[in-house]
């Protein structure tokens, strides 16, 4: 017998589950309701190819793309290490990983100041020795998004690794694969669905990031002011604009979720 | 063909909180060897020690007079076949094929190359762009074992070959993978749990049970001359332990009359088609005769196997005519005798 088979429980809807469930419905979507009606649909191409909304959403592709790319480099061989390897303190690592997504972004902003900033503890070492400096740059946008944004990509990958079948590395192994060629002909093609499923919530995190960004980064038209930060400055000043700008970033969002569903949506 | 001068010998030892495995095992050039014991016996573990993916608690692996055991699996001259084959998802039938090699160092056209003519050898030429999950059960199993052998491997392991397959193709497919053994000039282990497999596939077995060899010899010995229950099951045998004096067996409180002269512990085995039923006690004085009552009753290719209890268990295979001119049903007591020249006999 499957679901659909199965009669429900005779008797009246419950009430006391189902009015809270339709107003939990309503609150989530009333504000997409209110973004799509009050959207200025006439001016909305012209508003869309504004030099400084097209110069913002630019960069906040580039921005958000580079962080998922730095996020890969560095978050997959770290999935692999806490999926794989067995060292003391892998549960503090876990947790320190995990940090960046439970912080609010300002904090993350914040801290990221102390530590890369002109005066920080790595920044002023960055700054004397190769004159590099990241904050209020765009360079330190991609810091700021890959910071908040890498503990998305590292999660999805190190689940998708200890959901991965062992014995066919082990199979790879008997076949004289080491473990970098076990890792770079089996395990990484095996759980490429986790990997691009995993990038892609790094990147639509990345381009949302607001608090670390602008804390970080600042708010400099053309050199860190993304998708968001833009929002956020319109409203003020141009309040039709900004809500061009939110649908923007709304469309985003559902292609992402559209592309991800049966991965994420789904998914029991 | 390769030096004749591979051969294995491994003292594998390996202690778990509630398991224990210690065997020794010596394989000749060109043999194999079938592990074979009921599940949870230590014959996957066993398999798992030689190939270096689980690490031995104590003992050694010799190939070719080259300590095996302080390498790792990718460094050891094997090959290995897995029950499910575990084929790379992603990768084509050939690819699977040439992975080894291209570990190995061959360059990417030579490795293909080699690995095409091992498919072909398994009859799979026109399957080489195949991905796995497009294989059939049996194809599946011809690719794992092109895979394993394309590397030329000193050891052979091969972990229940052909029990993912349907009885259909596991005949085709066993008849095969006994003719590419045959070509085979190393060393070859093979774990099973079918008997059939074992007697077809092995020039010897090696009986498992509860970690340690229980028994071992030729198919023909180990199936003339079971040792334990579980090995007299398998090869379809009646398997009791007495004391012998003379041409007499006590099992039990019953004297059996042997053809075989013996003194000391010893065993008696017969078929379950030796064994006659009475319902009365016969005329005469037949001997090996015992009371028993039938405990069970069931259908056994075209005959009915009886099942006894008693002062000895024991199996019984009459025809259903037999069966029905007795008028048989379970716990009836009943008669039951076999032949002096039906038994067989030999030193415990």
């Amino acid at each position: 017998m499957n679901d659909t088979d199965r009669s429900p429980v005779a008797g009246r809807l419950p009430w006391v589950l189902v009015l809270p469930a339709a107003i939990g419905l309503v609150f989530l979507v009333l504000p997409l309701v209110g973004l799509l009606v009050r959207a200025p649909w006439s001016t909305l191409w012209e508003r869309l190819t504004e030099p400084q909304v097209l110069e913002a959403l630019r960069l906040s592709l580039v921005t958000a793309t580079l962080a998922t790319v730095i996020c890969m480099v560095l978050g997959v061989p770290l999935a692999w290490c806490l999926a794989r390897l067995a060292f003391p303190g892998r549960r503090v690592v876990r947790a320190l990983v995990t940090v960046p997504l439970v912080l609010p972004p300002v904090v993350g902003g914040v801290a990221l100041l102390l530590a890369l900033g002109r005066r920080g503890l790595v920044g002023q070492w960055l700054d004397s020795t190769f004159g590099i400096t990241l904050p209020f740059t765009t360079a330190g946008v991609v810091v700021a998004e890959a910071f908040v944004a890498m503990p998305f990509l590292v999660i999805s990958v190190e689940g998708a690794l200890r959901a991965a079948d062992l014995r066919f590395e082990e199979a790879a192994a008997t076949l004289g694969a080491t473990r970098w060629v076990v890792f770079r002909r089996v395990t990484l093609p095996l759980i490429a669905p986790g990997i691009v499923a995993g990038a892609v919530l790094c990147w639509a995190r990345a381009l949302g990031e607001f608090g670390a960004t602008i804390t970080f980064a600042g708010n400099f038209p053309g050199q860190t002011q993304t998708m968001p930060l833009a929002v956020y400055l319109a409203l003020e000043t141009e309040p039709e604009a900004a809500i061009v700008l939110s649908l923007v970033l709304l469309a985003v969002s559902v292609i992402i979720l559209a592309s991800l569903r049966d991965r994420w949506v789904n998914s029991p | 063909m390769g030096e004749q001068s591979v051969t294995l010998t491994a003292r594998l030892r390996l202690t778990r909180p509630n398991f224990r495995l210690d065997l020794d095992l010596e394989v000749a050039p060109g043999e194999v060897v079938a592990l074979l014991g009921p599940n949870g016996a230590g014959k996957t573990t066993a398999l798992r020690l030689l190939a270096g993916l689980t690490r031995l608690t104590e003992g050694h692996i010799t190939l070719d007079g080259q300590p095996l055991h302080d390498l790792a699996a990718e460094k050891r001259p094997i090959g290995m076949v897995f029950q499910d084959y575990l084929l790379f998802p992603h990768l084509s039938a050939l690819d699977n094929v040439a992975f080894g090699l291209r570990c190995h160092g061959t360059a990417k056209a030579e490795s293909r190359r080699q690995a095409a003519a091992w498919l072909a050898r398994v009859g799979l030429e026109d399957h080489a762009g195949v991905r796995p999950r497009q294989l059939s059960g049996g194809q599946a199993q011809r690719v794992a074992l092109a895979r394993a052998l394309v590397i030329r491997p000193r050891l052979l392991l091969l972990d229940e070959p052909l029990a993912a397959l349907d009885a259909h193709t596991r005949l085709e497919i066993r008849s095969q993978l006994r003719r590419h053994l045959a070509d085979f000039d190393g060393a070859t282990v093979l774990v099973t749990h079918d008997p059939l497999d074992a007697m077809v596939l092995a020039d010897r077995l090696v009986v498992i049970e509860h970690g340690t060899i229980v028994q071992e010899g030729t198919p023909t010995e180990v199936a003339r001359r079971p040792r334990t229950d579980y090995v007299a099951r398998l090869v379809g045998l009646n398997l009791y332990r007495g004391t012998a004096t003379d041409r007499q067996i006590k099992v039990d409180d019953i004297l059996f009359t042997v053809t075989e002269r013996l003194e000391g512990p010893a065993f008696l085995a017969f078929a379950p088609s030796a064994v006659a039923l009475y319902r009365t006690r016969p005329d005469g004085s037949p001997r090996n005769l015992w009371q028993a009552t039938i405990d069970g009753i069931e259908r056994h290719g075209d005959n009915i196997r009886i099942h006894l209890s008693g002062p000895i268990p024991a199996a019984a295979d009459i025809t259903p005519a037999a069966v029905t001119a007795l008028d048989l049903t379970p716990g009836q007591n009943v008669w039951a005798s076999v032949k002096a020249t039906e038994t067989h006999a030999y030193p415990a």
